[in-house]
């Protein structure tokens, strides 16, 4: 079991975008979003890191810190651009387990 | 089971594409209830063809007015013409006597608030005590928070922050909405309760204000809007020859 103070969240995203988006470009505009509502501070606490991308159904795995929940859910969904084109990334889900995640969100 | 609205979608009317899109996008982001902001000079065919479209997709669609009246005269009139025909009236409060007017006039559901001039917002403690005594909400728009950058965002953040802790304080209540103009600005109700954080708002607090409140909101304007409503608390219950005395 462990301890309380790495607890993590994995969120389920999905992308909504005409153009076609790369791993790389969807962390960019996630870790972008980040710094600029929380600053390079901020950033530092959310762990934020990318579980699993699928790119033919636009979906997203990624994981953070659980107290920086809030704070990576507001920046996610200010994200307006990816790569200068229009796009949404949506949470579908937020479990504590990537079991659960997939049980409940059926990926 | 929470239901949830959201109280303004503000597409182009004219681009049907783009109104099925956004009606059929809220469904799949959660919501129960959306609000569209109609011309005022919209016919009864075209609202019935928007109650089609949402009722597609298990949407209850509410008709929505906004007005941005110069003075509080032309505020009043449109008050007078347009009441009793939308469920939603709104007003874009551009200068401190509209507002004023807005805030003091219970046929007044919702007070907006200019989200880049920040000077011309003018929700301070004497405007939400009027608007408390008049039942009327304030309302905020979330979509500026999404596509606004840098300093416009610190300072509209930072009014929000204010007004949200003035509302609280004086028991005004609030209601988020989209503002969302096309579907690349909708968001899901928990997305925009992670968002209202960015002002101090607690997310259950959030999830009120875009579930109970609008639905309360949207059900006390429907009861006063059907034919057998008189007056607060008194309404038509029977007619005919059996209620007339001998």
């Amino acid at each position: 079991m462990l301890p309380k103070g790495v607890r993590r969240r994995y969120l389920a995203l999905k992308l909504v975008s005409d153009s076609s988006v790369s791993r790389e470009d969807l962390m960019n505009a996630i870790w972008d979003a980040i710094i600029q509502l929380f600053g390079e501070y901020g950033a530092s606490q959310t762990n934020l890191s990318l579980i699993r991308y699928n790119h033919e159904k636009d979906y997203a795995i990624v994981r953070c810190s659980h107290k920086a929940l809030e704070m990576v859910k507001a920046s996610i969904a200010s994200i307006t651009e990816i790569n200068g084109k229009p796009a949404a990334v949506h949470i579908k889900r937020v479990s504590g387990t990537l079991k659960a995640l997939f049980k409940k969100s059926q990926l | 089971m929470r239901r949830f609205a959201d109280l303004h979608l503000r597409p182009s009317i004219e681009d049907r594409d783009q109104v099925e899109r956004m009606i059929s996008k809220s469904s799949e982001l959660g919501y129960q209830m959306i609000a569209i902001s109609l011309p005022p000079n919209i016919t009864q065919t075209k609202i019935s063809r928007l109650q089609e479209i949402c009722s597609d997709v298990n949407l209850d669609l509410v008709t929505r007015v906004d007005f941005s009246p110069k003075t509080s005269k032309e505020l009043l009139h449109y008050l007078r013409r347009l009441r009793r025909r939308f469920e939603i009236i709104s007003v874009f409060c551009d200068s401190k006597s509209v507002a004023r007017q807005a805030a003091k006039d219970r046929r007044v559901d919702l007070l907006t608030f200019p989200a880049t001039k920040i000077y011309k917002r003018f929700f301070d403690h004497a405007e939400a005590e009027l608007a408390s005594n008049a039942l009327s909400a304030l309302e905020i728009e979330m979509a500026p928070l999404i596509f606004l950058r840098g300093s416009p965002r610190i300072r509209l953040i930072s009014r929000l922050r204010k007004e949200s802790a003035v509302a609280e304080k004086v028991g005004v209540p609030v209601v988020l909405s989209s503002g969302a103009t096309d579907e690349y600005l909708m968001r899901g109700p928990r997305e925009y309760a992670a968002l209202a954080g960015l002002f101090d708002m607690d997310s259950r607090v959030a999830l009120r204000t875009l579930s109970e409140i609008p639905h309360s909101l949207v059900a006390r304007n429907r009861g006063k809007l059907s034919p057998g409503y008189v007056a607060p608390g008194i309404r038509v219950v029977r007619e005919g020859d059996c209620c007339r005395r001998a």
